[in-house]
């Protein structure tokens, strides 16, 4: 099964739906293409919903990192939705779980992102 | 599963859809060995991972290489091996993804998931002078096999030293 990406926006925080499997090859590229087109657009604050995503690789893994690094480099944040059970196992073994913020409730994913000053 | 051994051999191309090429050949003989669901899963995550070790690392992605993906099945447990043409490594080189410093990294990582996934994981000098990675996992017990794969198996991964 290949990987889907649907953007939407919430105020200045995007929520990128994803299913699929972010795997080698076409899986992993999607998601750098995704989070890419979005920092190019100016938008760093990123909730990514993993609710549809049931297996991720170690190309995966990476991606999903390099994603987090190139956010935070444009002082923005990059957080995840909804893990299902081996992907939360995954970066549990692997103490990602330890890098990034993880939630259950969308509401309280997008509250969590600092807003801009006003 | 009967107690006679079997043995697939197969010569994958250097290229990205070998990996799911392996992993849907060697899910089918694990499901058909018996192991249940989450053993499955562990199983072809870990031929994924030793695939694209191959074709990344070993093979260094170029395509006049080739992997070459053996399956043993004996009466106790499931024998995977993964051989590339490249120039082979020492497990001791490779760097701990879960150090601190590397947690951040963007790859690494394979290596220790098939450590975590697999009951037994080792890298040997191959016969192409490349690298042969040789894991296996034990087959379910009769009777202590449930279709979620919880039986018999031990889930806990376990990080080298």
């Amino acid at each position: 099964m290949s990987l889907h990406a649907t953007n939407r926006d919430a105020g200045n925080i995007t929520v990128v739906d994803l299913s699929g499997r972010i795997v080698l090859g076409e899986g992993s590229a999607l998601l750098r293409k995704t989070i890419r087109g979005l920092l190019d657009e100016g938008r760093a604050m990123i909730l990514l919903n993993l609710a549809d995503v049931d297996y991720i690789d170690s190309s995966g893994i990476g991606e999903l990192v390099s994603g987090y690094t190139a956010v935070k480099s444009r002082k923005g944040d990059l957080k995840l939705l909804h893990l299902t059970k081996k992907v939360r196992d995954l970066l549990q073994i692997t103490k990602l779980f330890t890098v990034f913020d993880v939630f259950t409730d969308e509401h309280a994913a997008l509250s969590s992102f600092e807003q801009p000053a006003s | 599963m009967g107690s006679d051994a079997k043995h697939l051999e197969v010569t994958l191309e250097t290229q990205v859809e070998s990996v799911n090429l392996a992993e849907e050949m060697c899910l089918r003989m694990a499901e058909a060995a018996g192991f249940g669901e989450d053993d499955c899963y562990r199983i072809g995550m870990s031929v994924r991972e030793g695939v694209i070790n191959a074709f990344h690392y070993g093979n260094q992605e170029r395509p006049e290489k080739k992997i070459y993906l053996a399956v043993d099945l004996t009466p106790d447990r499931m024998i995977i091996h993964v051989l590339d043409e490249g120039t082979g490594f020492k497990l001791s080189d490779v760097p701990d993804p879960l150090a601190e410093e590397n947690l951040l990294s963007t790859s690494g990582r394979g290596i220790f998931l098939m450590r975590a996934f697999m009951d037994e994981f080792d890298v040997v000098p191959g016969k192409t002078g490349g690298a042969e990675i040789v894991m296996s996992k034990k087959l379910p017990t009769p009777g202590s096999s449930s279709p979620n794969g919880e039986g018999g198996q031990s889930s806990a991964p376990h990080q080298e030293a």
